[in-house]
C-alpha cells in the first residue's frame, strides 16, 4: 500500500557536510558501481563513451558559487541523492503499490517488478532523486545501500552506504536520525543541519551541514606583510650599479 | 514539464468525452434530447469512444503498459489510482444509459438515474485526472485553486461544443442547450484567463538556496553541473518554453480555444439549416485546436523545482 507509515522506528538517512565536501565525485561513483550490482541493478548507461552519455545515477554532485558582496565568492559542491523523506509524496502518488516507505526505517524503495513506469513519482519529488530507467521501464532511486546497510556479509564496519564509505573528506555520515544520542543526530544539532525545501513540507531525513564561517582576513603570524629591497653594498653593491644601468 | 504527446492527448480527447457523456447523461436525463436509437448511439458512442481513445492514449507514456492494471490498486492515497478506478466506474452508468437509450428508446426514470450517474462519474473523473497535478507541491503552476476549476470547465465546455454540433446535425436544435455551449465558452475563457493571469504574476516559494539549503548567504548561481549531458531530470522536469513563444500560442489558444468558438456558437443561433451547421462544425474544430494548445502551455509552462538545481534561481 502507498500509504505512509504513521511513524517509522527508525529514521536511517545521511549528513552531509557542505562544508568539507570538495566535490570529487567519488561518492556518485561508488554508487554508481555498487548499486549497477545491487538490489535495483542494472543502473544503465547509454552511449557512456560518446559525446552525449546518458544513464541512472542516484547521486548527482552539483557545484555552485555563492557571491556575498565584497566577501570572497564561496564554492559550494553538493551532492543530491534521496532525501528518505518522513512525508514522501513520491510514495502516495504511486497508482501501483511499487513504491513504498518502510516502517521499520523510514527507507524509501522501489519494487521494480511492480512499478509501470509513469512517472508521476518523479514529479512528486521536489529534489530529483528518483531517476527513470528507459531500458527497463521502471523508475529507480537511492537505496541507501539497503544491501550494505544490513549485509551480514560484510565486516560490521562495512555496512555503511557506498556514498559514505568511499568519501575521501568524511563528508558523509549515516545513521539514525531518530536517535537523538546518535552521532548524526548530535551533528546536526552541533552544526545546524538544514532541510532542503522545508517550504514544501516533505519534512527529509537527510540533512545537510552549511558551510562553516570563513575568515575574512588571514591570521597575524607575525611575519611582514611585505619584504623590505635588499640594499648591497662593497663588491655586491658595484655589481649592482653595473647590471643596474 | 516535458509536454508529452500522449498525455495532452489522453486529456484533452478524454476531457471532451467525459464532457459530452456528461451533457448526455443530464440533457438525456431532462428530456431535452429526443429519446431516439440514433440519437443516443452516435452521442454515447461518439463520448465513449473519446474517452477510451484518451484513456488508451494515457497508456503509451509508460514504461510497462502491459501492468496497467495495477493502476486501480491504491486508490486510497493516489489519485492516479482513482482517476483509473473512476474512470472504470463511469463505463457502467454509461452502459446503462446507452442500454435505455439505444435498445429500449428510454431516458426516464431509471434510464434518467443512470444519466445522472454517468455524468456526475463523469465529472469527478475528471477531477481525479485534475487532482494528479494539482495535489504536485513541486510545481507551482498546477498546485493551486484554478487547476481544478479550470480542468472540469474546460472539459464540460468542450463537450458542450459537441453537443452543439450533435444537435444541429440530428435537426434538433435547441436555444438552451446553444445558449449552454455559449456560455461554457464564456466562463471557460474567463476561468482560463484569470488561470494563466495567476500563473504570470506568482511564483514558487522555493528559491535556489532553499535548495541547497544556504538561505540568506548570498546569490548563488551554478558553477559546474554534475554531468555533461542532459539526464532524465532535465529532459522530463527541465523543458523551456521560450517566452515570446508561449505568449504567442497563447494568443492562439485565446483565439481558437474560446473567442472564435463563442462567436461561431452564438452566430449559430441566429441562422438555421446548413449555416448553423457550419458554425457549429467550425466552432468545435476551432476549440479543439485551442483547447490542445491551451494543454501544451499548461504542461511546457509548468516549472518543477528540481529545475532549482539546474540553474533556476526561482520556479
Amino acid at each position: 500500500m502507498t500509504s505512509l507509515p504513521s511513524h517509522t522506528n527508525k529514521k536511517l538517512g545521511l549528513v552531509i557536510d557542505l562544508d568539507t565536501c570538495v566535490g570529487c565525485h567519488a561518492c556518485a561513483t561508488n554508487c554508481k558501481e555498487w548499486n549497477t550490482g545491487g538490489h535495483s541493478a542494472p543502473l544503465p548507461d547509454f552511449n557512456p563513451y560518446g559525446a552525449e552519455p546518458d544513464g541512472v545515477w542516484f547521486n548527482r554532485v552539483h557545484s555552485f558559487e555563492v557571491k556575498r558582496g565584497d566577501r570572497p565568492n564561496l564554492t559550494i559542491n553538493f551532492p543530491r541523492s534521496c532525501l528518505h523523506c518522513d512525508n514522501a509524496e513520491c510514495v502516495t502518488v504511486c497508482p501501483t503499490g511499487a513504491s513504498y516507505k518502510r516502517s521499520e526505517d523510514g527507507i524509501v524503495l522501489v519494487n521494480t517488478d511492480k512499478c509501470i513506469g509513469c512517472k508521476l513519482c518523479s514529479w512528486a519529488c521536489p529534489y530529483g532523486a528518483r531517476e527513470f530507467d528507459t531500458d527497463e521501464g521502471v523508475m529507480k532511486k537511492c537505496t541507501l545501500c539497503i544491501d550494505r546497510i544490513y549485509n551480514e556479509n560484510l565486516e560490521p564496519e562495512d555496512r555503511q552506504p557506498a556514498c559514505v564509505l568511499t568519501c575521501p573528506t568524511g563528508a558523509r555520515h549515516f545513521g539514525d536520525l531518530n536517535d537523538p544520542e546518535s552521532e548524526v543526530s548530535q551533528l546536526t544539532a552541533a552544526r545546524h543541519g538544514r532541510d532542503l525545501m522545508p517550504e514544501l513540507g516533505y519534512k527529509p531525513t537527510n540533512k545537510y551541514l552549511p558551510p562553516r564561517a570563513r575568515k575574512v582576513d588571514s591570521v597575524d603570524v607575525g611575519a611582514p606583510e611585505e619584504l623590505e629591497p635588499f640594499k648591497a653594498d662593497g663588491f655586491l653593491g658595484w655589481l649592482d650599479n653595473v647590471l643596474s644601468k | 514539464m516535458h509536454p508529452a504527446f500522449s498525455v495532452i492527448f489522453f486529456t484533452t480527447c478524454s476531457g471532451a468525452g467525459y464532457g459530452l457523456l456528461g451533457m448526455m447523461g443530464i440533457l438525456g436525463a431532462a428530456g431535452m434530447l429526443p429519446a431516439d436509437r440514433w440519437m443516443g448511439l452516435a452521442g454515447l458512442f461518439f463520448a465513449l469512444a473519446l474517452v477510451s481513445v484518451g484513456l488508451l492514449a494515457s497508456t503509451f507514456h509508460l514504461g510497462r503498459p502491459e501492468r496497467a492494471w495495477r493502476a486501480l490498486t491504491q486508490w486510497k492515497s493516489s489519485w492516479l489510482a482513482r482517476e483509473g478506478v473512476m474512470a472504470v466506474m463511469t463505463y457502467i452508468p454509461a452502459g446503462l444509459l446507452g442500454l435505455g437509450w439505444i435498445w429500449f428508446e428510454d431516458t426516464t426514470g431509471p434510464w434518467a438515474v443512470a444519466g445522472v450517474v454517468s455524468a456526475i462519474l463523469a465529472w469527478i473523473t475528471v477531477i481525479c485526472t485534475a487532482m494528479i497535478y494539482k495535489s504536485l507541491r513541486t510545481i507551482h503552476q498546477w498546485h493551486n485553486d484554478w487547476t481544478v476549476p479550470s480542468y472540469l470547465l474546460l472539459s464540460v465546455m468542450s463537450g458542450a461544443v459537441l453537443m452543439s454540433v450533435l444537435i444541429h446535425l440530428f435537426g434538433v436544435e435547441n436555444d438552451y442547450i446553444q445558449g449552454l455551449t455559449v456560455v461554457t465558452l464564456a466562463l471557460g475563457w474567463g476561468l482560463k484567463t484569470m488561470y494563466w493571469s495567476f500563473n504570470k504574476r506568482s511564483k514558487g516559494l522555493s528559491t535556489v538556496n532553499s535548495a541547497i539549503g544556504i538561505d540568506a548567504a548570498g546569490d548563488v548561481s551554478v558553477l559546474e553541473l554534475p554531468h555533461t549531458s542532459a539526464n532524465y531530470l532535465m529532459k522530463e522536469m527541465g523543458y523551456k518554453v521560450a517566452q515570446k513563444h508561449a505568449d504567442k500560442l497563447r494568443v492562439i489558444s485565446h483565439l481558437t480555444g474560446f473567442a472564435l468558438p463563442l462567436v461561431f456558437s452564438a452566430l449559430a443561433m441566429f441562422v438555421s439549416g446548413y449555416a448553423a451547421l457550419a458554425c457549429v462544425v467550425l466552432a468545435w474544430a476551432l476549440c479543439s485546436l485551442g483547447i490542445i494548445v491551451e494543454r501544451w502551455l499548461f504542461f511546457a509552462e509548468a516549472k518543477h523545482s528540481v529545475n532549482l538545481y539546474y540553474g533556476a534561481t526561482s520556479v
